[in-house]
């Protein structure tokens, strides 16, 4: 199916995976998804005080027979590698959608070290990464993602580019 | 050293009465003496004990009450494991979630670790960060009437209660420990596997 925006069609492949619960933090990068599960009644969109808490509720979710997603930013990945071995031991599924800073056109030296660890990070904790570029892979990457976590029941992260999502503009 | 809300009852005790005729709540113990005390007051399916993932117990509570809302989920944890995750306790009552409660074990000390004093045993107030966070119904037990009076309100209420517990050892009860048998089991038990 063709969706105007990439957005639109990563929305789209998690309501097709069957996710019913989004836990995210505030990011720019993710403002339309965090808006359109909101938007949503079929949807739980679950505000954050610290990314971790996502990886506990999508166990929660999961043991209780539901499917969910967290939206987080790369600066929130180092905050979660302990939580992590929560679906890794329990063989529960996860998936997350990082948008990422610090590489593409950033102006913010606090994002750098974050976003550079985020992929090695990640796949030292366990995690499956993929890394999307382009917007017309986005969909197809998340879908696939979606199935690859839930369906063989692993964590699974997409990475989402700065150089797709836009540098952030500070100065305006 | 006493501290002015040092707490005198028996973990043991307390949990074996929350827990006595579980019926069909989902339980979820936080890492440590939480896990022990439920594993000692009876194992069974629907219990699913933390055995890491410190600081996660009232997130998974939550993933699981929106999941099942026709469920109740009690989070039964100690301090040491709620301070940790303690925007957690503001994430859940911002959620809406009705069939949640959390009931924690507080004996202002590090159990697991020799016994030092926690935040809670030096003058934190997890009760309080509850009523702060928007927690409606928040209360402190401090005896065994209490104690049963609350094991039917945890139940069907979504409540925050502080339980004043000893702070001595009690013997360890090891539950099972293997994280995808009892995330299996619990899924089992509440009929969501596909097979």
């Amino acid at each position: 199916m063709q969706h105007a925006t990439w957005q639109e069609g990563v929305y789209a492949a998690l309501k097709t995976a069957g996710i019913t619960q989004i836990g995210y933090v505030p990011d720019a990068g993710h403002k339309y998804l965090i808006e359109a599960a909101h938007a949503d009644p079929a949807m739980k969109a679950i505000v954050l005080t610290t990314e971790e808490e996502g990886i506990a509720l999508a166990a929660g979710a999961w043991l209780g027979g539901a499917r969910c997603a967290l939206l987080m930013q790369s600066s929130g990945v180092g905050n979660c590698i302990n939580m992590l071995s929560l679906p890794i031991n329990c063989r529960m599924p996860f998936l997350t959608l990082v948008t990422m800073r610090g590489e593409w056109g950033e102006f913010n030296p606090w994002q750098v070290p974050m976003g550079s660890a985020t992929q090695p990070v990640l796949t030292a904790a366990g995690v499956h990464v993929r890394r999307a570029e382009r917007p017309d892979e986005v969909a197809e990457m998340v879908a696939a993602s979606a199935t690859l976590a839930f369906d063989t029941q692993i964590p699974v992260a997409v990475l989402l580019s700065q150089r797709l999502i836009g540098a952030k503009v500070w100065v305006k | 050293m006493t501290r002015s809300n040092d707490g005198t009852l028996d973990r043991r005790v307390v949990v074996a009465e929350l827990l006595r005729e579980p019926g069909d709540l989902l339980v979820v113990t936080g890492l440590g003496s939480s896990t022990y005390d439920a594993g000692a007051a009876g194992d069974r399916p629907l219990n699913f004990y933390l055995w890491g993932a410190m600081g996660g117990a009232a997130m998974i509570g939550l993933g699981i009450a929106l999941a099942q809302p026709d469920k109740h989920v009690l989070v039964l944890t100690g301090d040491g494991e709620q301070l940790m995750g303690m925007g957690a306790l503001a994430t859940v009552a911002a959620s809406g979630a009705k069939n949640i409660s959390i009931a924690v074990l507080d004996n202002g000390r590090f159990g697991e670790t020799g016994a030092q004093f926690s935040h809670t045993g030096l003058g934190a107030d997890l009760a309080a960060v509850a009523s702060a966070c928007g927690w409606q119904t928040v209360i402190i037990a401090r005896d065994m009437d209490a104690v049963g009076l609350l094991r039917t309100r945890l139940r069907q209420e979504n409540m925050f209660a502080v339980l004043r517990i000893a702070a001595d050892e009690k013997p360890r009860h090891l539950p099972p420990r293997d994280g995808a048998y009892l995330a299996d089991r619990f899924r089992r038990a509440l009929g969501v596997t596909a097979d």
